[in-house]
């Protein structure tokens, strides 16, 4: 049996952040742009297109990650598309990821009273003019602080991936345990580095919560 | 392409999967709102350490994965010679996630009760008890049940995850299956809907309670 040092557990653990890091980088940003254009179809006041999302938002949102991640790896090489585990990671955590922001924004952008469309239109303004320089920069302002906070959800999603084979911190962990018979310790460093990943990122939520509490 | 009928036989399996996972949501749901209402109290009421110790709790739950608190409960507590059977380590994760989560909303509900009120409450002659119920916590609650709500069903999805040390829920009951019969999709698919439903009926539910603990709003 090979013996691992203190060092060489950290060393392991902090090389699978990196993984973990990019996966979640990856499904922020691919949830943000799927989330984006279903934000801009919603602005169309489309009847149907606003049930269309809604549904989207209550299936994601009413389902386990972990199904999706199954559905993703296991149902779609199933149906005959070769899939990777790092494939329906990304694939799942940007459809979980887009569901919720989806629901941030239309929060934020609802947020802004309605009369402003009103003085908008009055004023002469077309929709896109009405977008850029009312509706958006208010709605910006308003939406950072919970995106930032919902960005902690999206990397402790990503623990999940362990779950399809996905090497990463968790992952990493178990194979860790399994080699060490250390749990206590394994896990605990696990838990330390994740912690160290989304505080800093909580904090600076509420930080952005206040900052725009305090100039309203 | 999809034989949803080669699931039929395993029904027996879904469902005392489905029970598992209930019976743990129920149990959860109500152990882990009244740690997270006393939690809550601590950090609005309690002294500066009792304070942060709450704190600490709450944060380092808030910011780590649901499957790490879990495992490390599950594999890394027998180290220090506590040893909990996969059910009572799930149990005790989830009432404990529920918990910290709770607290933070719990917390903003009390800190939304103005001192004022408390105050007419004493002008007006009601003793300890009933304005400990009636002027703050029913009135706390009122005001962020629909986050809770939220939170609870956030917490039973969040709970497929046990599956992973062997708890026989309704995740369980879909591997095992795929395992048996190679219908991977199928089983999922199924499985999927088994907990939309779910999520569906839990905030069925938790609405038709609240409903009935904020009636006195009507009899004004």
């Amino acid at each position: 049996m090979i013996e691992f040092s203190n060092w060489d557990i950290l060393r392991n653990l902090l090389f699978a952040t990196q993984w973990t890091i990019l996966l979640s980088l990856a499904a922020f940003i691919g949830g943000s742009s799927v989330a984006l254009t279903l934000t801009a179809l919603r602005l169309t006041r489309n009847k149907v297109v606003h049930k269309l999302i809604r549904g989207y938002v209550e299936l994601f949102q009413g389902t386990p990650l972990l199904m999706q991640m199954f559905l993703c790896f296991f149902g779609l090489s199933l149906l005959g598309y070769e899939i990777s585990a790092w494939g329906a990671a990304i694939l799942s955590l940007t459809l979980f990821t887009s569901a919720f922001l989806v629901e941030i924004w239309r929060g934020c952008i609802d947020t802004l009273p309605k009369g402003q469309w009103e003085a908008c239109r009055c004023l002469g303004l077309s929709f896109l003019q009405t977008l850029r320089h009312i509706i958006l920069p208010q709605a910006i302002r308003v939406a950072i602080a919970p995106t930032v906070g919902f960005s902690v959800q999206v990397i402790k999603g990503t623990a999940l991936a362990s779950v399809i084979g996905f090497v990463e911190l968790t992952k990493v962990g178990t194979m860790l345990n399994n080699a060490t018979f250390e749990p206590f310790k394994v896990f605990a460093l696990v838990a330390i580095i994740y912690f160290l990943l989304c505080y800093p990122l909580s904090l600076y939520s509420k930080v952005l919560e206040k900052k725009f509490n305090g100039s309203r | 392409m999809l034989h949803f009928a080669d699931l039929l036989q395993y029904s027996d399996l879904f469902f005392s999967g489905l029970l598992t996972t209930v019976e743990l949501t129920v149990l959860t749901t109500i152990l882990g709102i009244a740690v997270g209402t006393s939690c809550a109290s601590i950090r609005q009421y309690g002294n500066k350490t009792s304070q942060g110790v709450v704190s600490v709790y709450v944060e380092l739950i808030r910011n780590t994965p649901f499957i790490v608190q879990l495992f490390f409960i599950f594999f890394g507590l027998p180290a220090l010679g506590v040893r909990l059977s996969p059910w009572e380590a799930s149990m005790i994760a989830l009432t404990i996630n529920l918990g910290a989560y709770s607290t933070e909303i719990i917390r903003a509900g009390l800190a939304s009760i103005p001192k004022g009120q408390v105050e007419a409450a004493k002008v007006l002659g009601l003793n300890f008890r009933q304005t400990l119920t009636r002027v703050i916590f029913i009135p706390a609650f009122e005001k962020i049940y629909p986050a809770l709500v939220s939170q609870c069903i956030i917490v039973m999805l969040g709970s497929a995850v046990i599956s992973q040390i062997s708890v026989e829920d309704l995740t369980y009951a879909a591997n095992l299956v795929q395992s048996r019969n190679f219908r991977a999709f199928e089983s999922y698919l199924v499985t999927a809907a088994l907990y939309l439903g779910l999520s569906i009926l839990l905030r069925f539910a938790l609405n038709a309670i609240g409903k009935r603990l904020f009636v006195y709003r009507e009899a004004s």
